[in-house]
């Protein structure tokens, strides 16, 4: 049987896709290609990343030569089809070159709509369509000068960035009040707006171009208003057109684009279409997935006798710019119909919105973290009902239950003596038998008896899967390891769920948040006490029940049962008269041991629990407070004498510690939190082992942080310089507040920063003005409920309770 | 020493102890917990675990049981048995109520 003569008008991603289709399914075509553009088939989408310079052509490149060589396809490079006819079958190019078809594909795609301006048709206007124009540009960009790009669409914004990373000035002119307006909200598009000025790019919102100005070529671009902006290269990237003229003249039925049914056909029976030029059931596209699919229905129906149908869905945008993240689907205007569900964090500069039309998610826009997005899509594209978790919906997947796409394969093929728990060295197989042996089923049983993800905990996600595959069906794996065994929201879930909800009591998180226990356990309990006594300032009272013995009697348990105090030094000074009174209350109570500590203050060891309170009166009459010895808070800030007395110091450094431990006592955070400000690089304070550190130099102060020196010893990352005394404190303030509300309990800064990002810190605290100004200024609100002194508080009567013994019985009486 | 006969002694009232938290009694050498529960229920145990001898008057009070300060190992208030894969049991001693005074039976 001869084969039938395929013949395709033009060379996009969208007739090429649909030949790897078709030549899956069937060898029935002898294929011949007429390509306007010098070229074979390349990545069109990926034009973005060679004008930026971090792809090159070659990168992007389909089917090279052999592709077309291997199928026995006939590619005609650099040949435009100028006529169809219909009733000959046949196809005439430009070079007059004559082409028999049985079917005929016609994919013609778009040309970009230039504006009609005066001025438009100068050299050095170009479009951003193809690969000429990608070049044309980057030769542009070589001789430097301003762009303006007309156009803050999809293209326009691409082609902004790109050329700006070329080394251009650029200038964004768009007609609409915020930039791409079709597929981000007003909020979004602000964003978006300022990360682009944030790189350098001038954006001009509301902007009418009036004409091009110049005389041989392009000189600058005139507004409506009467602005005229300076420019060596303008780019038109304000729509594209469906190129329509060759199927317009030989007789096919063209509204907006070709018109075809779902099954891709033109009103002539052997002509089809894909792509860009396309209108089908009303509609033009201009993203790939849509006209990849078109190449699909269009492959199968050209192969033989096919139902397959092109059903209109929702496309997601993303923009192609290095560092912008947004992600935009479905459908996003207001209404009254319609629900909005939206999370900002100014902070980080993101925004999510989820729009809801009867329980039904409609559309999503998202911006900074997109990771959701394809799973808002999904949910968008099966209509599915998410009335179940709508509390969570805006948290994103990782917050919703259910399994993710089978992780138990990977460790099925594990064999049975592979570490699974790296900090106990406990086996798979050792999991394994004691889940059967002692019948386990749940992951505390499975720690409990093995130890296994019971120190670190990184390999848990491992050790479920474990669990998971000897258990099977009757084991559901979590999602993500909740925070203790009470519940499977993590540290960071329930901190979030805090804020959103307005939960203001630890009643009130187990209940909204579902604690499988009643009461919460020993794990649970520390950790939302402190977290509500960081959220709600002034709103939440502590609640002492949930907090550990040390900082409930506010001093440290000593083995032997009796305690040690510590009053605060300011900054490690002290005077003589402290001295004088510390000394006449270890003589008074017979304190045992004085001790210098490693914060630079003096500790009373082996105090009796029932004189704790006369202690405690003492020193608060000579003027002492608690140090805070025992807390997850603010310990101490270390000095050394700087320059008042050290021939190498710089700046007062012992001044300024003490003026940071007056504004920082007193406050709760995740871990401990110790400080230390040293007077030169000599670093005799030790600065650069701390949780946040300060070091004098000449010009001023760096500040340093995420130092650690216990288990785990870590030299510190530097957070940067600034030059006064009340910058070092405003920013000290920003971050400790910043670490309070995101750190998890008992995590220290350096794991938090680890966590968060050591640049995202940097990025906010030291870069950002304003976030740093709103966490300070959080910092300084909560320190009002934060700085009283829990000694004068019990010498008062508070929690007496806790220093007395509720009875004695005698021996004899018990006879 | 005859193990039936109970001495009820009188130690204090039910307000003395804060809920979801624990008071201390002297007996001679020994210390015992006397907690009290969210629900107003009163236990008493050796003021010791079972596992390094960690005063569990310090714990923190959840569920019918207390977290031992030192070791988190966790203690029914009703037996002072272990919970979860520990082994181990501290002596318990019953309580009775009368009206809000708490007796404490030795």
């Amino acid at each position: 049987m001869s084969k039938q003569r395929l013949v395709i008008i033009g060379n996009g991603m969208a007739p090429g896709r649909m030949l790897e289709h078709l030549f899956e399914v069937s060898d029935a075509f002898e294929v011949t290609i007429f390509n306007a553009e010098p070229r074979v088939n390349y990545d069109r989408i990926m034009l973005s990343p060679v004008l930026s310079g971090e792809k090159t052509y070659t990168d992007i490149i389909i089917h090279g030569e052999g592709w077309y060589e291997e199928r026995g396809i006939t590619l005609h490079k650099g040949e435009k089809i100028v006529q169809i006819d219909r009733d000959e079958r046949k196809v005439v190019s430009d070079k007059g070159t004559v082409a028999q078809y049985d079917r005929l594909v016609i994919a013609t795609g778009s040309s970009p709509f230039i504006i009609p301006v005066p001025g438009s048709d100068l050299p050095g206007v170009l479009a951003y369509r193809d690969l000429d124009d990608t070049e044309g540009m980057i030769a542009a960009s070589a001789k430097g000068g301003r762009a303006v790009v007309i156009g803050g669409g999809l293209l326009g914004l691409e082609a902004a960035a790109g050329l700006k990373l070329r080394g251009m000035e650029v200038t964004v002119i768009h007609l609409m009040p915020t930039l791409m307006e079709r597929q981000l909200d007003t909020a979004a598009g602000y964003l978006l707006q300022r990360e682009l000025e944030g790189r350098g790019i001038e954006v001009l919102c509301q902007a009418n171009t009036k004409r091009i100005i110049g005389t041989d070529r392009v000189e600058g671009v005139e507004l409506a208003d009467g602005r005229i902006i300076d420019a060596s290269l303008v780019v038109m990237a304000v729509g594209i057109r469906p190129n329509v003229k060759l199927a317009q003249e030989a007789g096919l039925a063209v509204n907006r684009g070709i018109v075809t049914d779902a099954t891709m056909r033109t009103s002539d029976h052997s002509i089809y279409s894909v792509g860009e030029c396309v209108e089908v059931g009303g509609m033009v596209y201009g993203l790939v997935a849509p006209l990849y699919r078109m190449a699909k229905v269009a492959a199968e129906h050209l192969a033989g006798p096919s139902k397959a149908e092109f059903v209109h869905a929702e496309t997601p945008t993303k923009l192609k710019v290095t560092g912008v993240n947004l992600y935009s689907v479905g459908d996003f205007a207001e209404g009254p119909d319609r629900e909005d569900i939206v999370l900002r964090d100014a902070a980080r500069g993101s925004y999510k919105r989820v729009i809801l039309k009867d329980n039904k998610i409609i559309g999503a826009v998202l911006y900074g973290d997109v990771a959701d997005g394809g799973w808002y899509n999904e949910m968008l594209k099966s209509g599915e009902d998410v009335e179940g978790m709508r509390e969570t919906l805006i948290f994103g997947q990782a917050y919703q239950g259910g399994a993710s796409a089978d992780p138990l394969a990977a460790v099925a093929s594990l064999p049975d003596d592979a570490e699974i728990c790296g900090c106990n060295g406990i086996t798979k197989g050792q999991i394994m038998a004691a889940i059967r042996d002692k019948g386990l089923t749940s992951l505390a049983e499975v720690r409990a008896h093995t130890k296994a993800s019971a120190s670190c905990g990184t390999c848990t996600g491992l050790v479920e899967n474990v669990m998971g595959l000897t258990l099977g069906d009757t084991f559901v794996i979590p999602q993500a390891a909740g925070m203790c065994p009470c519940t499977t929201h993590g540290h960071g879930e329930v901190r979030r769920l805090i804020r959103a909800k307005e939960l203001k009591s630890i009643p009130a998180v187990m209940q909204e948040l579902e604690w499988s226990t009643p009461e919460g356990c020993a794990k649970c309990r520390p950790a939302l006490n402190y977290y509500l006594v960081c959220d709600w300032p002034g709103e939440y009272t502590d609640d002492q029940q949930s907090r550990f013995i040390n900082e409930r009697v506010h001093a440290n348990i000593q083995k032997d049962g009796t305690y040690s105090v510590v009053p605060r030094m300011f900054g490690g000074l002290t005077t003589a008269d402290e001295l004088r009174a510390i000394a006449d209350v270890a003589d008074r109570y017979s304190i045992p041991t004085i001790k210098v500590t490693g914060g630079q203050r003096i500790d009373l060891l082996g105090v009796k629990k029932e004189d704790l309170i006369p202690v405690w009166k003492d020193l608060n009459d000579a003027g002492m407070i608690s140090g805070a010895a025992y807390s997850k808070g603010l310990r101490t800030v270390k000095t050394c004498v700087g320059k008042d007395f050290c021939r190498f110091g710089t700046q007062d450094s012992m001044g300024l510690g003490v003026k940071l431990e007056k504004f920082l006592w007193g406050s709760w955070s995740p871990a401990k939190l110790k400080l230390a400000v040293t007077g030169c690089p000599r670093n005799c304070a030790e600065a650069t082992c701390k949780d946040i550190g300060v070091i004098c130099v000449d010009s001023g102060y760096e500040i340093v942080y995420g130092g650690a020196a216990g288990l785990h010893i870590q030299g510190t990352t530097k957070l940067g310089n600034v030059k006064t005394e009340d910058e070092v404190i405003e920013v000290i303030g920003a971050m400790t507040q910043m670490y309070r509300e995101q750190g998890f309990y008992l995590e220290r800064i350096y794991k938090w920063a680890e966590r968060v990002g050591y640049d995202h810190i940097k990025d906010v605290i030291l870069n950002d003005l304003e976030a740093r100004k709103t966490y300070y200024d959080r910092f300084v609100y909560s320190q009002q409920f934060a700085q009283v002194d829990p000694w004068a508080e019990r010498v008062a009567g508070a929690e007496a309770h806790e220093f007395s013994n509720m009875a004695e019985i005698k021996l004899e009486a018990a006879e | 020493m005859n193990a039936p006969l109970r001495n009820w002694v009188e130690i204090g009232s039910i307000n003395d102890i804060p809920r979801q938290g624990a008071r201390c009694v002297k007996n001679g050498e020994m210390t015992i917990a006397v907690f009290r529960t969210s629900d107003d229920r009163v236990f008493a145990l050796e003021d010791k675990c079972p596992h390094k001898n960690g005063p569990l008057s310090q714990g923190i009070v959840h569920d019918g049981c207390v977290t031992c300060p030192l070791h988190n190992w966790v203690i029914s208030l009703e037996t002072g048995a272990a919970q979860g894969a520990d082994e181990g049991q501290t002596a318990s001693f019953p309580v009775k109520l009368d009206g809000q005074t708490v007796l404490l039976g030795l």
